[in-house]
């Protein structure tokens, strides 16, 4: 049984995909940047197949960069939710209905 | 043969811990699953030859943006009771259902071509120092942008968070 470029492939869309469902049908403004977080994982996962199966190193440094860009994201991130709250003291999506702030 | 056991043990634990992190109410068992998927996923990043970024993987997201997360719940929840009930809309399912035919789609295109059985001879193993070479050689430009763009978001995160300014 041997372990080919689709299965690392396909695990990566079944990550990307769980993390796209949860973006769409969440109400929590951190679950939903949670699940943004898998989807960011699941493409990791996808370019260091493709890096391992042609022995580019292009993949591997992309996913370095990639790592450091989710962890700039999610302090900024973090930082809208929490200002979010202390004016609406809410953190469901579905009660941000306002543009003035 | 146990390339093939530790795969699927790996990646079964990811997609079910990603299942469980985006069906829990309460956002603190999310995140105590999310910490089981990053981990579970640096173990496929290490079978992928990338054992420097498996590292990473563990020590910035398991480790770092975790408990940045966790911070912030813990800051703003107040108590379980108060968390929404489940309601189901017809835009939901349409996103849901929206996202099971990305994921058909993309299964097929990943399936159908015949792609390289087995990787190229040889292993492509990214040392530390093969990064850092490659850091301030080719990709000079990518990291000092970065640099600055970490920078910003160090900024934004205490401008955004602050009362007042």
């Amino acid at each position: 049984m041997m372990i080919t470029v689709h299965h690392y492939l396909l695990l990566s869309i079944a990550l990307f995909v769980i993390g796209a469902i949860g973006v769409v049908t969440r109400r929590n403004a951190l679950i939903i940047f949670m699940s943004i977080e898998l989807m960011l994982n699941a493409v990791n996962i996808a370019f260091l197949a493709f890096a391992r199966w042609n022995l580019l190193i292009e993949g591997k440094m992309i996913v370095l960069f990639v790592l450091a860009v989710a962890a700039a994201e999610a302090a900024v991130g973090l930082g809208i939710v929490i200002s979010i709250y202390r004016n609406r003291q809410t953190v469901y999506v579905d009660e941000m209905r306002l543009l003035k702030g | 043969m146990m390339e093939a056991i530790l795969f699927y043990i790996l990646a079964s634990v990811a997609v079910i811990a990603a299942l469980l992190v985006i069906t829990r109410a309460n956002p603190i068992s999310s995140a105590l699953m999310l910490v089981v998927c990053f981990l579970a996923s640096a173990g496929i990043f290490a079978m992928l030859g990338a054992t420097f970024l498996a590292v990473l993987q563990v020590l910035l997201y398991a480790g770092a943006i975790m408990v940045l997360f966790v911070f912030v719940i813990m800051l703003i929840q107040t108590d379980p009771k108060d968390l929404k009930k489940r309601q189901m809309t017809f835009g939901k399912l349409l996103g849901a259902a929206a996202a099971v035919y990305l994921a058909i789609v993309l299964g097929i295109a990943v399936w159908r071509p015949p792609f390289i059985a087995a990787p190229q001879a040889g292993e492509a193993f990214l040392t530390p120092s093969t990064i850092g070479h490659q850091l301030l050689t080719t990709y000079v430009l990518p990291f000092e942008i970065l640099s600055v763009l970490l920078l910003i978001a160090i900024i934004g995160a205490v401008v955004l968070a602050k009362k007042k300014i």
